[in-house]
Order: C-alpha cells, then structure tokens, then sequence
C-alpha cells in the first residue's frame, strides 16, 4: 500500500468512525472539521511511526498536513516512499485514545 | 466598524459603575426568578476574575448571602490563599478552606499525571516540577503544539514536544483540579441551598479555556460577557485590592509557575481581548496590527486562532444531546 493510500486509510478509520463521507484527495482537514489540534497531533504520531520519520516543529503547518495530498506531497519531499518495515497501522489504530 | 473610526483600546472601556447594576440587577432577577436559591457560593483562586464575582454578588444579594470556597492543593502558589483570605476580608463574606490535596491524592491525579510526564521524561519524580506549554501561535503559523517544560532537582529545564497520549493523560490528570473543587462548591451550594457562580471572563467563556463540568460548570455566569481588561475595570470600581489586581493572570495549576498566555492564549489577555473583540466586530487586520504592534501576517494568524478555539471547543459548552433534539 502507497503512502497515500495509508493516509487515506489512517483518515477515514481515525476520524470518520470508517465512513468515507466524501473524502477527497484535497478535502481541507481544518475546514472540514476533520482535524483538530488533537487530531494533528495523532496524525503526526502516525506519520513518525508509520513512515520512520521525525516532523520538526515549524514543519507542523498546513502547508504540509491539511489534506492527504498534502500530507502524501510532504511524506515524499522527506523521502519516504512506502512504510517501513514492520509499522503496522494496527499500532495506531488500536493504541488507547480517551 | 466603519471606516472613519480607527481601532483603539477604548472600545473596551466601560462604565463601571452602570455596568455593576446591570450586573447586579441581571443576579438578583436571576436568583428570584430562575434559580430559586438563598445565595451564590463562589470558589476563590485569589484571582481576578473570582474576586470581582464575589464583590458584584455581595453587590446584588449582600454579605450574608455570599460564601467565598478558598481551594488550594498541593502546587498552588504561595500567594493564592493569602489573596482569596484578603478577598473574603474585603469583602467581609464567611468562607470555608478545603484544601483538597487530599482528595486529588485519593483520585490519583499526581500520580496519575507523574506518570503521564515519565512517558517523555523517564527519569521525572520527586524533586522535579513540571508545567505545559503551547507553541507560539505567533512564530509559528501552523498547527498548536503542546510541550511539557520540566525543571530538574538541579534546576536543570528541558522543554519536549509531547506526544498525544502523554498529553492527553497530562490534560486529563490534571482536570482532577477543577472537577473537585466543583465538586465541593455543589457540596456547599446543596447544604446552604445556595447556586454556584462561574467566574469566567468572556476570553475563557468564548474561547473554551475551561474544564468542562469542573470551572465550566455553574449555574450563573455574571462576568462571561465582559472582556478581561473589562472585569480590571470593575475590580478598581468595586475596591478589590491592589495586590489581586495586579496579579498576573495564573493557571495555578502546574508545580511551575504556568502564565495564561503560555498554555492557552498567545499574548497577553489585554492583547488577547483586542483580538477577540476585532474579530467580533469586523475591525480591519491592518487596524488590529498597528494597534498591538504586530504585522498583519501575525495577526491574521491570532484572528484564525479564535475561529479554531472556538470551533474546537464547542463541545465543551454542549449540554447532553437527546437523540429527539439531533439536527442528523
């Protein structure tokens, strides 16, 4: 699975209980209501495990994060082409949230 | 606003004296009418916004039925219960100490949060102090970030971005704080067949910088519609003492020493209400910036961030929803 597959997967299971609700490729996170400052943050820990990857500070804008393609774009200028070896989403997915 | 009047810290000025009988009028309709109580309890932090509660109270339904709850725990400033006594001296209202350390010990809300802090920082324990920070919505443009700022016993300080579960568990710890004290404003509230009075300005009321049914619950809300610079204005017409009101403003929450304006709001509350205030009132960016000496990017990004708290926190002021009230 491609890393914009992942995200998508990752989006939908995380914040739409499963449902597709009519996620695009450039649905803006923030103004559909997706995501929140607690969203990013579980986000950003996906993407850290998923993709063996560190997301700096000022690297935690829209720019990179607001929809999958964005997140896809920003994965790949980090070099990550696929998931590494052994990150399961399951660990996210299943990982204690309150 | 129009375009021939230039934004000025005046649009926040009051008239204290017509504004505390609004108020005071407005509690006592409210007491007669809707909430059918004897008097208002009121918890004191020994801080502002509380103190100017208690006075405006005293103000509408006299001293005798007011009750000042002084709650302090374990990292509370040294300042906090001398200042709340001085409030119910001022005030001459009767008052109760609680100190509920105790009942967070019981709840496990330090270990709970200690535990939490060694998630990012294994070696945390005695000895050590900690505090949450958010990232600066005005160097840095996008998202808000959380960190937790840690002090070594050798006064060593670390400051780590915190994951979402750490954070999480932290926020959630430390919520033990508020809900308790609510807890026992109800206690006193029930014996005395008093309400409770909520002490949140309009930054924390409309921009969500409460707990939801700790602080955030009440049952009357006298000063949530008045800026902050606004409840300054009402505590030196009401006589509240000099010590309080130049007190800065405290989470008094965390074993560091935690300011608003580090946690929640970006800038100081006098900046924090402009903003709030020319967001409500369509003023230009470009008017905002000159006025607090910003550049209209920086700006922008703390208008967007009302819009954000105030979408993210809606949840907080939603009642249950009965599946008979669902628009869906």
């Amino acid at each position: 699975m491609g890393i914009e597959a992942k995200v998508r997967e990752f989006i939908i299971e995380t914040f739409l209980f499963g449902e597709h609700r009519g996620l695009r490729g450039d649905t803006s996170f923030l103004e559909g209501g997706i995501l929140d400052s607690t969203g990013v943050m579980e986000l950003v820990a996906f993407l850290e495990q998923t993709f063996s990857v560190t997301i700096a500070d000022d690297e935690l804008v829209p720019e990179n994060l607001d929809s999958i393609i964005k997140v896809t774009e920003f994965m790949g200028r980090k070099g990550c082409f696929a998931p590494a070896v052994g990150a399961e989403l399951s660990v996210i997915l299943n990982s204690e949230v309150a | 606003m129009n375009g021939t009047t230039y934004f000025s810290k005046d649009a926040l000025r009051i008239d204290p004296e017509e504004e505390t009988e609004k108020i005071c009028h407005f509690l006592r309709e409210t007491m007669l009418n809707r909430l059918k109580r004897r008097g208002v309890v009121v918890g004191l932090s020994g801080g502002i916004d509380s103190s100017v509660t208690a006075a405006l109270a005293v103000r509408a339904l006299g001293k005798g039925r007011v009750m000042g709850l002084e709650m302090p725990e374990r990292y509370c400033a040294e300042e906090t219960v001398r200042f709340s006594s001085m409030v119910t001296a001022t005030l001459g209202i009767p008052s109760v100490r609680e100190d509920i350390t105790g009942v967070l010990d019981a709840v496990g809300c330090y270990r709970r949060y200690d535990g939490a802090v060694r998630q990012v920082v294994p070696e945390y324990g005695e000895g050590w102090k900690s505090k949450i920070v958010t990232s600066d919505t005005m160097a840095q443009r996008g998202f808000t970030t959380f960190s937790v700022v840690v002090q070594s016993p050798d006064d060593v300080i670390t400051r780590i971005r915190l994951p979402l579960q750490a954070y999480l568990e932290i926020v959630a710890a430390t919520n033990f704080k508020q809900r308790s004290r609510k807890m026992l404003e109800y206690y006193h509230a029930d014996r005395l067949h008093y309400c409770v009075a909520g002490t949140a300005n309009r930054l924390e009321h409309e921009l969500g910088f409460f707990v939801k049914l700790g602080d955030g619950a009440s049952d009357v809300k006298p000063i949530a519609h008045l800026y902050k610079t606004q409840v300054y204005q009402l505590a030196e017409h009401l006589g509240i003492p000099m010590e309080i009101r130049t007190r800065k403003p405290t989470t008094d929450t965390y074993s560091l020493a935690q300011g608003q304006d580090e946690f929640y709001f970006s800038l100081p509350y006098e900046k924090m209400d402009l903003c709030l205030y020319a967001r409500d009132n369509d003023v230009p960016p470009d008017q905002v910036a000159d006025l607090l000496e910003l550049t209209t990017d920086q700006t922008m990004g703390l208008l967007n961030d009302i819009d954000t708290k105030r979408r993210t926190t809606r949840y907080l002021h939603l009642a249950p929803i009965l599946m008979q009230d669902s628009e869906d």
